[in-house]
C-alpha cells in the first residue's frame, strides 16, 4: 500500500490551492484525487470572467484561473490521479480510491484534506409538481452541457432560482441564442452577487421576479411550458397569480448542498447549517488530520475566498503532518452566530493555535440595510462595523487578532450577530 | 384444436403470430416469460420506447402479504400465490426482493377491530403467520419510529418490497432471450377479428395473431371495448409519491400502512430494496390515461398524511416525487380470461394494486389459458434463469479488480451519487432489450436515481449512449418520443 503525507480529495480550486500551500510548507508527499478528466473542477465550465479580483488583482475567467493554479502544482511536481474516485475514508485516514487503470487501491494518508465541492439541489428536493419531461436541469449541468460540449439545452428558457450560476447561464444562454424569458426567485432578494444580476439580467433586458416560484411543469415528454405564481411571505404560491409561460427549457438554480457523503462516512460531525463539517481555525475537522475548505465546508460565492481559505488548510495539514503545530493549553473559544447570522466557519478558535489573524466567514439570513456587524468577546462588544446592506447572496467577514483574543484567558465566546439601527 | 404456430413460418405473408401480446408492463412481460416456456411464436407490442414505462415504473413496489383482497377472489389467490413465488424468481432472475414484512397500523381502539378483520380474511386467503400486536411496547421494539399513538398493529412477516423496474426488465429480458420477440414504439391502433385469429393494426405495421393477450395497463378497457359489447371501464387512479434520501432509508425497517380507508391502502411508508425511503400514494381519481403529472394538492396531502403513523418523519430529505396510475377497474377485480364473443382474445386487465405482487401469478395464469387452448408443448432450449446487470458492490475486492483488469469500465464512476459504473451502463445498453434512453439507463442500474437526480452524471451518460448506439447526441431522450435532451448545437440559430 502506497501512503502520501496529504491527500487530497479534490481536484477543483480548493484541492489545487491546498496542495500548492501544503508544497511550500515544505511537505514532498502529497497526492490529489480528481474523479474528473482533469485538473480545475467546476471552474473549467465557468468561462466567464470575473475570477481572481482578489487574488491576482485581475480578472479572470474560471478555465484561467484554475489554470494559474494547475501551473503551480505542475511546477511544483505535486502527484495528482485523475478519473479517480474516492470510494471511502476510513476515520484512520486510510482512502479507498478505483479508477479504469489500478482498479480498487488504498492510501494511507498522514492527513486528509476534504476539497470534494458541492452540487446543486435538484427540482425533486423542490417538490415542484407537475410532469417530468425532458428539458429540466440543473443550471450547472447546462452550463457543462453549453460551455464544455457545445450543446444548446433548449431555445426558450425559463430560469428558477437566482444564484449565481442561474445568473451567468441567463446571459450565457442569451448569447448562444436562446430566449430568456424570466427569471424567478421564491425568496423577497436574490441568492447571487448584485453584480451578476446587473452585468447577466438587467443588461439584457431578462426580467428577475422575486417572491415568486414554479407551481406547475406541462409537456409530458419534452417541457411546454410552467405555471409562475407569487408566494405569501411564508413562500406559499397565491392564488389568482397564476401566469403561464412556454418554455422548452426549466434551468433550476436552487441552492448548491456541500458533498459530504465521504465525509458522513468518516464519522465527521456536521453544521447542519452549511451541510459542511464542522471545523477549527485551522480548517480541522472533527477528526484529528482530517482537514476541510471550499464548497464542500461552506458554499462560497467567490473562488478567492476558496483559495485563500484552501490554502489555510494545506498550510495546517503541512504543520499537523511535520508535527509543528502550535501548542494549546485545551482553551477552545465558540463562535456563537446568532441573530441574522446564520453560521460561522470556523466554528471554534483555539487562540493559541490560531494565525495573528483570523478570518471568520458567515452568511446572514436575510436583507439587513444600514445595520451593524457587532462582534462580542462574551457579553463584552469588541467591534463594530457598519454596513450599508449585507444580504444572503453575498459572504460576510470579520477579523479576529490573535493578540486581542490572548488578552481574554477566560473568553468562552465570540458572539456575532446583525444589529439593525 | 391446432398446433402452434411456432416451427411455421409463412413466406410472404404478414406477420402471424401464435400471440401478440399488447403491452410490455409487469403483466404482459411476466405472461411473455410464462408463455416463453413453450414451444409458440410471441410477440410483445409496447407504445413505449422500453419495458416497464406505465403503470409498472410507478407504483409503491410492495409484495403485499395478502390481506386485503377480498375472500375469494382472483385478486387475493393471485396475490398470495404471486407472494409465494417471489423468492424463488427473485434467485432464478436475478432481481432484488427483501421480505421485509409490513406493519399495519391502528391508531385508536375503535378501530381495532378492522385490525381483526384485516387478520382473519388474511387467514381466510391463505396468508401465513401473521399476528395482531397490541402490547405498545413489543410494537416499538419491531418498529421504534411507529407513532406513540399507536393501538395496535397487524403484522405480516411474508410481505416485502421489491424493484419493480427490474422484476418487469427480468421477465421481460428472460423472455426475449427464450425467443419472444418484442416491438416498441409500436402502439396498438385497431383490431379486427380475422377468420382463426386477430388482425392487429399499429401505428408500426400490421400484424396477425391467433391469441391476443390485453395487457395494456390504463388502456386495458379501451381494447376490451373494442372487441367485446360487454364494456369494463378503468378509472386511472393517480398516486403521488415521495421518495427521499438513502440517509431517510432506514428509518422504517417494515412497510408500514394505515388501516385501510374508503381510499386504499392510505399513506404508505416504505424502506425501498435500494435503501430509500418510499412516502406515498395518494389516490385521485382521473379521466385522462397519460396524466401523471403531481400536483400541488396531492403532494401537500401526502405530506400531511404522511407523518400520521410514522414520527420524525424527514421530509426535507426528499429528493424526487412522482405519480403513477393504478388501472382501477370499477369491479375491483383482476379481469383474466378469454373474453366472451371475442374467441383468442384473452384480458389481463384491471390489474391495480396487488398487480406487481400478483404478476408473476398473473403470467401462468395467462400462459395456462393460452397453453390448454393451443395445447402447447414445453420447449426443451426454455432456460428459466437470467444474470441480471452486475453490480461490483458485491464483488470482493480481489473480484473487482479482476473485472477492472479485464473491463475497465467498472473502474469508471460515471453516476457518483449511486456509484453506478460506466461498465453497468455498457451492460445495461448490450443486454436484451436493452437501454436506449436516459430514463432506460437509470432503471436498469440507478445511474441518475440518486440524490442529484442525475445533474452530474446525465451528459456523461448521454455520451456513452450516443457512442454505443451509434446516435447522434440530439437523438438521445429521457425516455423516447420527442423527449430529446438537447435541441443544437450553440449559435446555430444566430
Amino acid at each position: 500500500m502506497k501512503s502520501y503525507d496529504i491527500v487530497i480529495i479534490g481536484g477543483g480550486p480548493a484541492g489545487l490551492a491546498a496542495a500548492v500551500s501544503a508544497r511550500k510548507e515544505g511537505i514532498g508527499s502529497i497526492l490529489i484525487l480528481e474523479r474528473d478528466k482533469e485538473l480545475g473542477g467546476i471552474l473549467n465550465q465557468c468561462i466567464h470572467n470575473g475570477f481572481g479580483l482578489h487574488t491576482f488583482k485581475e480578472e479572470l475567467t474560471g478555465p484561467e484561473y484554475a489554470g494559474r493554479f494547475i501551473d503551480q502544482v505542475l511546477e511544483l511536481g505535486i502527484e495528482y490521479k485523475l478519473n479517480t474516485m474516492v470510494m471511502d475514508i476510513g476515520a484512520d485516514k486510510l482512502v479507498t480510491a478505483m479508477n479504469r487503470e489500478e482498479g480498487m487501491f488504498q492510501i494511507r494518508a498522514g492527513a486528509v484534506i476534504l476539497a470534494m465541492g458541492c452540487r446543486e439541489r435538484s427540482r425533486g428536493a423542490l417538490n415542484i409538481p407537475g410532469y417530468r419531461p425532458a428539458g429540466i436541469y440543473s443550471a450547472g449541468t447546462a452550463q457543462r452541457l453549453v460551455n464544455m460540449e457545445g450543446f444548446m439545452p433548449g431555445r426558450e428558457v425559463v430560469i428558477l432560482g437566482s444564484g449565481d450560476i442561474g445568473l451567468i447561464m441567463a446571459r450565457r444562454m442569451t448569447l448562444e441564442g436562446a430566449k430568456v424569458k424570466v427569471v424567478a426567485e421564491l425568496m423577497p432578494y436574490s441568492g447571487g452577487l448584485k453584480r451578476n444580476i446587473v452585468q447577466c439580467l438587467d443588461d439584457y433586458g431578462i426580467p428577475l421576479k422575486l417572491s415568486h416560484t414554479v407551481v406547475n411543469i406541462k409537456g409530458k415528454e419534452r417541457l411546454e411550458g410552467i405555471t409562475l405564481a407569487q408566494v405569501d411571505q411564508k413562500g406559499k404560491p397565491v392564488p389568482g397569480t397564476e401566469e403561464e409561460y412556454s418554455c422548452d427549457t426549466l434551468l433550476l438554480s436552487v441552492g448548491l448542498i456541500p458533498e459530504n457523503e465521504l465525509s458522513d462516512g468518516m464519522g465527521i460531525q456536521m453544521n447542519p447549517v452549511t451541510s459542511g463539517p464542522k471545523v477549527n481555525e485551522r480548517m480541522e475537522t472533527s477528526i484529528e488530520g482530517v482537514f476541510a475548505c471550499g464548497n464542500v465546508l461552506h458554499v462560497h460565492d467567490l473562488v478567492d475566498f476558496v483559495s485563500e481559505e484552501a490554502a489555510a488548510a494545506g498550510r495546517n495539514a503541512a504543520r499537523y503532518v511535520k508535527g509543528q503545530e502550535a501548542k494549546g493549553n485545551g482553551h477552545i473559544v465558540s463562535l456563537n452566530p446568532v441573530q441574522g447570522v446564520r453560521y460561522t466557519v470556523p466554528c471554534t478558535i483555539d487562540p493559541d493555535k490560531m494565525d495573528d489573524v483570523q478570518i471568520v466567514r458567515f452568511r446572514v439570513g436575510n436583507v439587513y440595510k444600514k445595520c451593524t456587524i457587532g462582534v462580542y468577546f462574551d457579553d463584552e462588544q469588541v467591534m463594530s462595523r457598519k454596513r450599508p446592506v449585507v444580504a444572503p447572496g453575498e459572504m460576510e467577514e470579520v477579523k479576529l487578532e490573535k493578540a486581542k483574543l490572548l488578552q481574554y484567558p477566560d473568553l468562552k465566546t465570540i458572539t456575532i450577530k446583525i444589529e439593525e439601527a | 384444436m391446432r398446433p402452434a404456430l411456432y416451427f411455421r413460418r409463412r413466406k410472404g405473408k404478414k406477420t402471424m403470430y401464435d400471440v401478440i401480446i399488447i403491452g410490455a408492463g409487469v403483466a404482459g412481460s411476466c405472461s411473455a416469460r410464462e408463455l416463453s416456456r413453450y414451444q409458440v411464436r410471441a410477440c410483445v407490442l409496447e407504445k413505449e420506447e422500453d419495458v416497464c414505462c406505465g403503470t409498472s415504473k410507478a407504483n409503491s413496489a410492495i409484495v403485499h402479504a395478502g390481506y386485503d383482497a377480498a375472500e375469494g377472489s382472483l385478486m387475493a389467490k393471485l396475490n398470495v400465490q404471486g407472494n409465494e413465488m417471489m423468492g424463488e424468481l427473485s434467485k432464478e432472475l436475478d432481481f432484488p426482493f427483501n421480505r421485509c414484512g409490513s406493519l399495519v397500523v391502528c391508531l385508536d381502539e375503535e378501530s381495532l377491530p378492522g385490525l381483526q378483520a384485516l387478520y382473519d380474511r388474511g387467514v381466510k386467503n391463505g396468508v401465513k403467520d401473521m399476528q395482531v400486536i397490541l402490547d405498545k411496547d413489543a410494537i416499538h421494539r419491531l418498529e421504534p419510529n411507529l407513532s406513540d399513538e399507536v393501538a395496535g398493529v397487524l403484522y405480516a412477516p411474508t410481505a416485502g418490497i421489491v424493484c419493480p423496474f427490474n422484476l418487469n426488465i427480468a421477465m421481460a429480458e428472460n423472455a426475449n432471450e427464450n425467443g419472444v420477440e418484442f416491438k416498441f414504439n409500436t402502439e396498438v391502433q385497431g383490431l379486427k377479428k380475422i377468420p382463426g385469429g386477430w388482425e392487429v393494426s399499429t401505428n408500426n405495421g400490421v400484424f396477425q395473431a391467433r391469441y391476443v393477450v390485453n395487457a395494456a395497463g390504463v388502456y386495458a378497457d379501451k381494447f376490451h371495448n373494442m372487441v367485446s359489447e360487454k364494456k369494463i371501464h378503468i378509472t386511472p387512479r393517480r398516486g403521488d409519491y415521495c421518495l427521499l434520501d438513502k440517509k431517510a432509508g432506514s428509518h422504517v425497517k417494515h412497510t408500514v400502512f394505515a388501516l385501510p380507508g374508503k381510499y386504499g391502502k392510505g399513506v404508505l411508508v416504505s424502506p425501498t430494496v435500494h435503501g430509500n425511503l418510499l412516502v406515498g400514494p395518494t389516490a385521485i381519481d382521473i379521466e385522462d390515461k397519460e396524466s401523471t403529472a403531481t400536483t400541488r394538492e396531492g403532494l401537500d396531502e401526502l405530506i400531511g398524511k404522511a407523518g400520521l403513523n410514522v414520527k420524525d418523519l424527514p421530509m426535507r430529505q426528499v429528493i424526487t416525487s412522482f405519480a403513477g396510475l393504478r388501472a382501477h377497474e370499477d369491479g375491483h377485480e383482476f379481469i383474466i380470461g378469454e373474453v366472451e364473443g371475442a374467441d383468442g382474445f384473452i384480458d389481463c386487465a384491471g390489474i391495480e394494486s396487488p398487480g406487481l405482487t400478483s404478476a408473476p401469478a398473473i403470467g401462468k395464469m395467462v400462459a395456462d389459458i393460452l397453453r390448454e387452448k393451443m395445447d402447447l408443448q414445453p420447449d426443451p432450449d426454455f432456460i428459466g434463469t437470467r444474470k441480471g446487470i452486475l453490480n461490483p458492490e458485491d464483488l470482493t475486492l480481489e473480484e473487482r479488480n479482476a473485472l477492472i483488469k479485464e473491463k475497465p469500465a467498472y473502474g469508471n464512476i460515471i453516476c457518483r451519487c449511486e456509484m453506478v459504473t460506466e461498465g453497468e451502463i455498457l451492460d445495461a445498453i448490450h443486454r436484451p432489450l436493452g437501454a436506449r434512453s436516459l430514463d432506460g439507463v437509470k432503471r436498469r442500474t440507478r445511474a441518475g436515481m440518486g440524490r442529484c437526480q442525475a445533474g452530474f452524471c446525465s451528459p456523461r451518460t448521454m455520451e456513452i449512449l450516443a457512442r454505443e448506439c451509434g446516435m447522434s447526441m440530439f437523438d438521445i431522450t429521457k425516455s423516447g418520443g420527442d423527449s430529446k435532451l438537447v435541441v443544437g448545437t450553440n449559435k446555430d440559430r444566430i
